[in-house]
């Protein structure tokens, strides 16, 4: 066995691939990604969606609206995929209890952790508000789940399936920068 | 100047049983009343979402008309929303938005920029093309049913008097039976 380490094999241990992340985003029958750009998922998720017909991208001005338009969505059947940072998520935490906490609403929520180092927890960032946001996750009661590495993109998945069995949020932290 | 109750009576004379309506807060205890139906959607979890919910229901049933009714304070907490509408221009989506100048849920104090603030010029630059605005009843009776056959997101401000003190049981908007019942509604057809 060689000691030596492929760039690929590298990738798909420490990096994080974009494009395993649109594909799990097609596999788990997302119709719509609602969309306030964010910098950690710019290039590797938001990029490769922009232009598709399917799913159908909206651009929301601001976080809270897009958890409104996923509500919606979700009453007609059809499954939506709010992609933000998380400086949106913390933006809009009122309407995120209100709306998908209170109401019990499958609300699938992809977020960038601008500034958090990659390979480190969130909860030991150096950057205050990427340490609090699995805690206030917490207190909500809200689902989450770590997207590192290219291999916890099979969480995606379950995940977003599991939000819709049970009708109820879901938090899908992105770590750093897909490739 | 209109009454709210009048302007709602209007509009509930031009909506049929396949319609969604999504009235807020003081508005919706009038509608609820005037014209109470399963499609009425109710809950909106934080003051100002109605019409995003809406947008989100018209994109999910371009089949049916999803109307919107709305408030100054309610809009002015979301205004992002109209640049969204208007670039995303569901067909079937119908905003009205009632301007009395206050927030009247929250004790009747004015909304910033009351009198001054004009909510169809900030649809108009926002993008929407089909602007309408309201303060005489007649006129209003004589077009809402063609604004309301229209294949184009429309946007219109009623221009309304404030209706006081209400009493109200948010049970009746938020609580989970209505949630309930409105999917159910939406479920069957």
């Amino acid at each position: 066995m060689s000691a030596h380490v492929s760039v690929a094999d590298r990738q798909a241990t420490d990096g994080l691939s974009g494009q395993r992340i649109v594909e799990e985003i097609h596999l788990s029958g997302i119709e719509f990604v609602v969309a306030v750009p964010d910098i950690t998922t710019s290039e590797g998720v938001l990029r490769p969606l922009t232009g598709l017909s399917h799913p159908r991208l909206i651009r929301v001005c601001k976080e809270d609206e897009g958890v409104a338009i996923c509500a919606g969505l979700s009453y007609t059947g059809k499954r939506a995929l709010l992609l933000i940072q998380h400086t949106g998520l913390l933006d809009s935490i009122n309407a995120v209890r209100g709306v998908a906490v209170d109401y019990a609403l499958p609300i699938c929520m992809m977020v960038g952790l601008l500034q958090k180092e990659a390979g480190v927890p969130p909860r030991q960032s150096k950057s205050y508000g990427v340490r609090i946001v699995e805690p206030i996750l917490e207190a909500m009661g809200i689902a989450y789940h770590e997207i590192e590495r290219t291999p916890d993109t099979a969480k995606i998945r379950p995940a977003i399936d599991n939000a819709f069995a049970q009708s109820k949020p879901v938090v899908l932290l992105v770590g750093q920068p897909p490739k | 100047m209109m009454k709210r109750d009048e302007c709602l009576r209007a509009i509930a004379r031009h909506v049929t049983d396949r319609d969604i309506v999504a009235p807020v807060y003081s508005t919706a205890f009038d509608w609820i009343d005037i014209r109470p139906h399963p499609l009425n959607y109710l809950a909106h979890g934080a003051m100002g979402l109605a019409s995003s919910h809406a947008l989100g229901l018209a994109l999910g049933r371009p089949d049916k008309r999803v109307i919107v009714l709305d408030g100054d304070g309610s809009l002015l907490m979301n205004l992002g929303t109209l640049v969204t509408i208007a670039e995303a221009a569901p067909k079937n989506l119908f905003h009205f938005v009632c301007e009395n100048g206050t927030y009247e849920a929250n004790g009747g104090h004015p909304i910033p920029g009351r009198g001054v603030v004009s909510f169809a010029g900030l649809a108009r630059a926002a993008g929407h093309k089909n602007v309408h605005e309201f303060s005489d009843l007649k006129v209003f009776e004589q077009q809402v049913g063609a604004l309301l056959a229209e294949q184009w997101p429309v946007f219109a401000c009623l221009k309304i008097v404030s209706s006081g003190e209400q009493k109200r049981d948010y049970s009746r908007l938020h609580g989970a039976p209505v949630r309930q019942a409105f999917r159910d509604a939406l479920r069957a057809g």
